[in-house]
């Protein structure tokens, strides 16, 4: 028997888009799995029907998405949409990448419910998903 | 039942991935409607499904391979299941699941249903948890379901025990720690498939795995999963080899044996907190510890009567 912690919840971490930098992805996955999350990858340039698909059946608490392709308003708003037709708009989505702040109230008016940019401390971001986390599991049916 | 486990059951029924997901989670994690769910998944569809293990050290190609089984059985039309295993930090508890970025190329198709699990702390292993999701997706009409796993370390290798049949993943170049563990691992498998087989390298796997298969009566299989070469004579092969286990019996001892697995792992699991409670009202503790934990379970079997 062993007394490891439980993890706080499960999360997903997609890349939609073209670019094929996955450093900030990858960093941000591997400080969740540190904090005790557990984290599902999907790689880079990832569709976001492939995403939505992907968090309905790991059927997360939450969907972090790593940009730096700039499209960023267009990519967001489709993984949205997506989980929306996924009948998932409940799993809450977090967004980070190279956003001009002031792209960043019209993308939490979008449905964002975070938005990171490089500068972000790790340990906002943490907090960000455990919060987030932590609501979805309260607002669950079953 | 309760009105919640009803519908969720009814959803996974009608292969809707949104119940899936959900159901899966509620088994792995004990819920309170756990319960419910299990006793409904013992059903004759959930004996039907085909369970394939694929086991293997780490980069041998298990995930590459599992996609391309994948898209060799849907031209089949059957409806397929994947329950990954990786193991979970015994630090933060947490764990990155990264087997599905090499699955990618079937997360739209509403036929393949795919989960990562982690093994998590758990006081049992992670045979309950990986047996209810395989259920789960058996009653959603899963055919076969392959279960993939890393060949390393006990939890993890626990999950081959679920499967009717299993096919170890090897290929070239993986290193010494990868030769130490290998014979360990032939024992545990039915087939022995060299990875990788584009790779010169394979040729010299090949010919000793056929030495060693010749010894041990196992199937070999080369395979070069990442252009799908080999994958065809990999799938017929596995099937004869259930045929055949099925024909002797085999395959329903294997289950009685992993029930009975799983059976030991749900009640450690069960018993975990109850145990922790009894120890706790002990109080400060003192003295032999192996004696203590005599009197924990004494009080707590005493509370029971
Ligand atoms: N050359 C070659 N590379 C492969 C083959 N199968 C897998 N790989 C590569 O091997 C690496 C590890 O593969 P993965 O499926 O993740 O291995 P796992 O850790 O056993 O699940 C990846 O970079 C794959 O692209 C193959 O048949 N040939
Ligand atoms: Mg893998």
């Amino acid at each position: 028997m062993t007394s490891q912690p439980q993890p706080h919840g499960r999360v997903l971490i997609g890349k939609p888009g073209l670019d094929g930098h996955d450093r900030g992805a990858k960093f941000v996955a591997r400080a969740l799995r540190d904090d005790g999350f557990e984290v599902i990858y999907t790689g880079i340039r990832r569709s976001a029907e492939e995403i939505a698909a992907a968090a309905v059946q790991e059927d997360v608490d939450a969907v972090g998405l790593s940009l730096l392709s700039g499209a960023h308003n267009e990519l967001f708003a489709a993984v949205l949409e997506a989980l929306r037709n996924a009948k998932a708009e409940d799993i809450p989505v977090l967004g980070g990448g190279i956003i001009p702040e002031e792209d960043i109230p019209d993308l939490k008016r979008l449905g964002l419910r975070a938005v990171f940019t490089p500068g972000t401390p790790v340990e906002e971001i943490l907090s960000a998903f455990r919060a987030a986390v932590e609501e979805h599991r309260k607002g669950r049916s079953v | 039942m309760s009105p919640g486990a009803d519908t969720l059951l009814a959803g996974v029924r009608e292969k809707d991935p949104r119940a899936i997901g959900r159901a899966i989670s509620i088994v792995e994690d004990g819920g309170p409607l756990a319960a419910s769910i299990l006793a409904a998944l013992e059903h004759p569809c959930c004996e039907a499904a085909l369970v394939i293990g694929v086991t293997g050290p780490g980069g041998a190609g298990k995930s590459t391979l599992t996609q391309a089984l994948i898209a060799h059985y849907r031209t089949e039309g059957r409806r397929i299941g994947v329950v990954a295993v990786d193991p979970s930090s015994t630090l933060s508890g947490g764990a990155l699941l990264g087997d599905r970025i090499r699955m990618m190329r079937h997360a739209l198709d509403e036929d393949v249903v795919i989960r990562s699990m982690a093994t998590r702390g758990r006081a049992g292993g992670i045979c309950a948890a990986a047996g209810a999701a395989v259920r789960v997706m058996a009653y959603s009409g899963c055919e076969i379901v392959l279960l993939e796993t890393v060949g390393v370390g006990q939890a993890e290798l626990a999950v081959v025990h679920l499967a009717d049949l299993t096919a170890l993943v090897l290929a070239p170049g993986l290193g010494d720690d990868v030769q130490a563990m290998k014979a360990g691992l032939i024992e545990l498998v039915d087939a022995i498939v060299v990875n990788k087989g584009d790779q010169p390298a394979a040729q010299a796997l090949l010919a000793e795995m056929q030495a060693v298969a010749a010894a041990t009566h196992r199937a070999v299989f080369c395979t070069s999963a990442s252009d799908g070469t080999g994958v065809a004579q990999l799938a017929a092969g596995l099937g004869e080899l259930a045929d055949t286990l099925r024909q002797s019996d085999r395959i329903a001892l294997r289950r009685q044996a992993a029930r009975s697995i799983e059976v030991m792992d749900w009640a450690l699991e069960l018993l975990r907190p109850e145990l922790k409670a009894a120890v706790a009202a002990l109080g400060p503790l003192s003295g032999e510890p192996q004696a203590l934990a005599r009197l924990a379970i004494a009080r707590l079997k005493a509370t029971e009567e």
